[in-house]
Order: structure tokens, then C-alpha cells, then sequence
């Protein structure tokens, strides 16, 4: 038993909407998978399905062995669930919260007491640790819902969304302490709609939209896929963004993307270093003044947006681009 | 653990989690222990003055009805903080815990008695400083205050029926004050309800709050031969009635909000 999740042909429906389309997918033991996709794509009903919240509508699906539906309860004793929203209890302290959910692990009183203290000491929360959730700040939440994952020590861990709604510091906190739990061989399965947290804390990537996995792979992988190397341009004129566009097009290997606002042009080219110079003589013939010129890697987002067709969120919701 | 035990441990979780949550939430404690309060000064000093029972005080009589309707408002507030619950992410918690799924409702309703228990003691003391009395012997005191909890109980399962169907705050407190103050009203808890012009009446009669209070009122012996009671069968045998009532919100509601729980929390 090498897998510690397996998903066959998951189908949830919800009235007309279909959540889950026949997902399939496994998850080595030990190892990191992310879902990535927008909202909606049905991330988050995988993570219900998998943590026995949702009976699926059809296929199956196992967690560390058990059965979703046949075992949920031996399922539920090996699996710790992080979820969206911090689902910790506002009017009880940091540590009477993880204490609760040490009883309800069947603990015992003592080893519940004893582990609360751990995790507490552990999160960095000690000294807020007997003051009500409720003046807890945003980040100290989501570090005592995490925490209250990790009660019982369980061996495959569900993060939906972890950092969803964090400033980037709190974030950034966060991802180290997922990082050192990933190190110390929990296997974990992750939900995100951000591309630099797949990329910073998953093995594996699986790209999800409308309950369908799409790709599948590392984040080099990923980026492989999508192929070639971009041209990304900035113009200095509103005026010449149309005359450097219809440039750009002609050595597109796909989409270009624009964006007015910030006089950006960016194109997947097959021959990149070729293609720029082409490109950089053709707009100075034109007489297009071009303040920046660089050829990168494809990111993540480029694989996302790609594949899915629509743009990420979570990097700049400022850049509303514009596929043509 | 074994079947039996665990929704029993796991019940008592619950519970000191929801008892500790009222106790920090002054507001919620507040109006579950003050609304009584206020009710027994207002009909004790407004009221009783223009009311007259045959034989007896008015505030003698008035006390139980209060009684009973302290456990009407306090299963408001459980309710509310049900629906409340409902709203955030902690059921979802509950559910991936390998915990006895009974265990959520069985603690829910053990916490709502404790603090039924509470409110009774409060509403007893208030009660003995305005001039109520317990006139018979203390075995049947002790029904008295036995018999109110059952009910207690029991109503408890009756509010998280209606919690889990409305989920919503909002809906569940409209609903609930909608429902609670005919109950309080259309009965024999504040006044004599022979008083009452007929199709009021047998509404009253037949009304559970009517049997609980009359009930308490024969075990505490806030009675008076002068007096009559109303013909209806379960005000003639309130305390049978009252445990039949009892029973029979138990065997319907206990299975309701049992299913009720489920399907609100697996959407």
C-alpha cells in the first residue's frame, strides 16, 4: 500500500451542477499533491468527498487505506482536516479548542491537555494560548485550525486552502510550517488557487477546473508542457501598444496576452532568443519607443492560464489581462 | 471505547464546550436568565395587582407559569447559538473527527439542561423573595423540579428540531419568538385560563405548557381548592399528561433532529 489516497472516478453532483466529473487521481505516502484551479472548480468538494463530509455521487475513493464510505470512521481517526474557513470554536481559548479535539481523537483527558500544550508551544501561540479565539489575529486562527489538524499526530493531512485570505507575511509563516510538517513525511494534499504556493509547497500539481483534472505533473512539468519560452514587452505609449502587439503576433506560438494598464505584452514563442531580436528590430523600423524586453520561463501562471483559460488569482487582481 | 460509551464522552465534550461558550457570552446568559427575572417583577408587582386568583396569591400562582417559560426563552438561546454553529466551519470539524455523530446533539441538549438548571435555581430564589412557597412535602418538590427538567430536555430537542430546519439566525429567531409567545400566552401559565373565551380556551387546555405548569403547580402546591380546574383530561392529570407530553416530544423529535442534523451538515 504505497498510496495513501487513491480517487477514482469521483462524481458529485449538486442539482444541475456537476462538481466532481469522474476525478481521478493517487497520492504516493509521504509525498505533496496540490489542487490547483479557480473557484469552483471543485477543489474543495474533493477535500469534503476525501475527509467523509460529502458522500460522493459516484466512483470511489480511499484515505490511508479506508474506504470513504465503508470505513469513514477508521478513516477519520488517520486523517487531520484544515479547512477553508479556520474551524475553531471563537468563544474557546487556543487550547481548550485543541483540547476538545484531543477528546474527540479519544485522546483520553491527559494526553489531550499534554498535546495541546505541544502544539500551542509548537505554532508559537503559548502566550495567547488560554485568551478566546475570538482576539486571535487572522494568521494566529489558521495556525490554531492547522494545529488542531495535527492533534492526533494523523498521517495524511487535508489543507483546504490554507493561506486563503492571509497577508503575505502571515502567509509566507505558514508555508514554513507546512514545509517542516511535509519534511517530517506527512502526506498531505493541498488546495490552492495560488500558483507560488503549489510551486513552493507541492510535489506534485494537479491542475483542476469544472471537477476534472486537466494536468498533472511537477511545476517543471507543468511549465514544460505549455512549452517554449516567453517574450514579455513594455511599451512606453498607450498608442503603440496595437502596432507592437501585431509585431509580437507574428512569432506567437499562442494567445497573446495584453495588458493596458501597465503597456505589457507577453507571447509564447517557439525560437526565443531568435524571435526577440526579430521582434526588437521590426519595432525599431516601426519606430515603437520599447522601454522593456525579456525573454523568461513560462510560470505557473502561464501554465494555468493555458490550460484553463482563465487567469489565476492571487497574483495581481490589478492585472485584469486581456487574452486576444 | 464502545458504541454505548462514546456518544456518551463525546456528548460531554460537546457539552462543556457549549457550556463554556454561554458562560462567555454575557449577552446570551443575560437574556436567558434576565427575561424571566424581569417577567416575574413585572407580574408579580404590575399584573398581580390587578389579577385576583381565587384562594390563593397571584404570585403563588404566577410561578410555576414562570418556571416553565424560563425554559422556553433559555431554549431560544441554544437554539440561536445552534444556528449560529451551523454557520461556521466547526460541524465540518466535528465531522472529520472520529467522534459518535450523536455525540454533537447529545451534548448540545446536555449543555441546554445545565443551563436550564441554572436559570431554574435563579428563577426558585427570585421566586422565594417575591413570596412563592413550596406547600407540600419535599419528595414532591423535588418531582416538581424533576418533572421541569424532563420537560426541559425534551423542549431542547424540540429547538434544535426547528434550529437545524431554518439554519439561519436570523429565520430561527423570528420563527422562535413567533412560536413561544402563544405558547406562553395561550395557557393557563400567567392567568386562570377558564377565563379565557372558548376557542381560546381549549387551545389553552390542551396547550403543553398548560399541563407542565399545572403540573409543577400540584407538585408545589401552588393550588387552591377555591379554585377550579378545567375539565380538559390532561390539566386533570397533569403530572401523567406532562410525562406522556414528555415522551412523546422525545420519540418524535430525537429521530427528527437526528436526521435534520445530518442533512444540514453534509450540503
Amino acid at each position: 500500500m504505497s498510496d495513501a489516497i487513491t480517487a477514482e472516478g469521483l462524481v458529485k453532483r449538486y442539482g444541475e451542477v456537476t462538481a466532481l466529473d469522474g476525478l481521478s487521481f493517487t497520492v504516493p505516502r509521504g509525498t505533496v499533491l496540490a489542487l490547483l484551479g479557480p473557484n469552483g472548480a471543485g477543489k474543495t468538494t474533493t477535500v469534503r468527498v476525501l475527509t467523509t463530509l460529502l458522500r460522493p455521487d459516484g466512483g470511489r475513493a480511499t484515505v490511508a487505506g479506508y474506504d470513504v464510505v465503508g470505513d469513514a470512521r477508521r478513516l477519520r481517526s488517520s486523517i487531520g482536516l484544515s479547512g477553508q474557513y479556520a474551524a475553531v470554536d471563537e468563544h474557546l481559548t487556543g487550547a481548550e479548542n485543541l483540547e476538545m479535539i484531543g477528546r474527540l481523537y479519544h485522546l483520553g483527558a491527559k494526553r489531550s491537555k499534554a498535546r495541546a500544550r505541544e502544539l500551542l508551544e509548537r505554532f508559537d501561540l503559548t502566550d495567547a494560548a488560554n485568551r478566546p479565539v475570538k482576539g486571535y489575529s487572522g494568521g494566529m486562527r489558521r495556525r490554531v485550525d492547522l494545529a488542531g489538524a495535527l492533534v492526533a499526530d494523523p498521517p495524511v493531512l487535508f489543507l483546504d486552502e490554507p493561506t486563503t485570505g492571509l497577508d503575505p507575511r502571515a502567509r509566507a509563516a505558514l508555508w514554513d510550517t507546512i514545509s517542516e510538517l511535509v519534511a517530517a513525511g506527512s502526506t498531505l494534499l493541498l488546495t490552492t488557487q495560488y500558483m507560488e504556493e503549489a510551486d513552493h509547497l507541492a510535489d506534485q500539481i494537479m491542475v483542476v477546473d469544472h471537477g476534472r483534472a486537466i494536468a498533472r505533473g511537477t511545476a517543471d512539468e507543468l511549465k514544460d508542457q505549455v512549452g517554449g519560452s516567453r517574450i514579455e514587452l513594455t511599451v512606453t505609449d498607450a498608442a503603440e501598444l496595437e502596432t507592437a502587439r501585431q509585431a509580437l503576433a507574428r512569432f506567437a506560438a499562442g494567445a497573446v496576452r495584453t495588458v493596458p494598464e501597465s503597456l505589457q505584452i507577453t507571447v509564447a514563442v517557439t525560437d526565443g532568443p531568435e524571435s526577440l531580436r526579430q521582434v526588437l528590430g521590426l519595432l525599431a523600423d516601426a519606430g515603437v519607443r520599447v522601454r522593456d524586453a525579456g525573454l523568461r520561463r513560462p510560470t505557473l501562471d502561464d501554465v494555468y492560464l493555458t490550460l484553463t483559460g482563465h487567469q489565476a488569482s492571487g497574483t495581481d487582481p490589478q492585472a485584469r489581462e486581456a487574452t486576444r | 471505547m464502545n458504541a454505548l460509551t462514546m456518544p456518551i464522552a463525546d456528548g460531554w465534550t460537546i457539552a462543556r464546550r457549549n457550556t463554556r461558550k454561554i458562560r462567555r457570552s454575557p449577552d446570551l446568559l443575560g437574556s436567558a436568565i434576565m427575561f424571566p427575572i424581569v417577567f416575574v417583577l413585572m407580574f408579580a408587582y404590575v399584573f398581580g395587582s390587578v389579577i385576583d386568583v381565587p384562594g390563593m396569591s397571584y404570585r403563588e400562582f404566577l410561578l410555576p407559569g414562570i418556571f416553565v417559560q424560563a425554559v422556553l426563552v433559555s431554549a431560544q438561546v441554544t437554539g440561536y447559538t445552534l444556528t449560529l454553529d451551523l454557520q461556521k466551519g466547526i460541524f465540518d470539524r466535528f465531522r472529520s473527527l472520529p467522534m459518535a455523530p450523536s455525540g454533537v446533539l447529545i451534548g448540545q441538549t446536555v449543555s441546554d439542561l445545565l443551563m436550564n438548571l441554572a436559570s431554574l435555581v435563579v428563577m426558585a430564589v427570585m421566586g422565594l423573595i417575591v413570596g412563592w412557597r413550596v406547600h407540600t412535602a419535599p419528595h414532591e418538590a423535588v418531582l416538581g423540579f424533576g418533572l421541569l427538567l424532563l420537560f426541559a430536555y425534551a423542549f431542547s430537542w424540540f429547538t434544535a428540531t426547528v434550529a437545524l430546519a431554518l439554519r439561519t439566525p436570523e429565520s430561527f429567531n423570528n420563527i422562535a419568538t413567533t412560536l413561544s409567545f402563544p405558547l406562553m400566552f395561550v395557557s393557563n401559565a400567567f392567568l386562570d385560563s377558564s377565563d379565557l373565551p372558548a376557542p381560546l380556551r381549549v387551545v389553552a387546555e390542551w396547550n403543553p405548557v398548560s399541563t407542565i405548569t399545572q403540573a409543577a403547580r400540584e407538585l408545589f402546591g401552588n393550588t387552591s381548592a377555591a379554585m377550579k380546574t378545567a375539565d380538559a383530561w390532561p390539566l386533570q392529570h397533569a403530572v401523567p399528561a406532562s410525562l406522556l407530553w414528555i415522551a412523546v416530544i422525545l420519540v418524535v423529535f430525537i429521530p427528527l433532529a437526528t436526521r435534520l442534523y445530518k442533512k444540514a451538515v453534509s450540503a
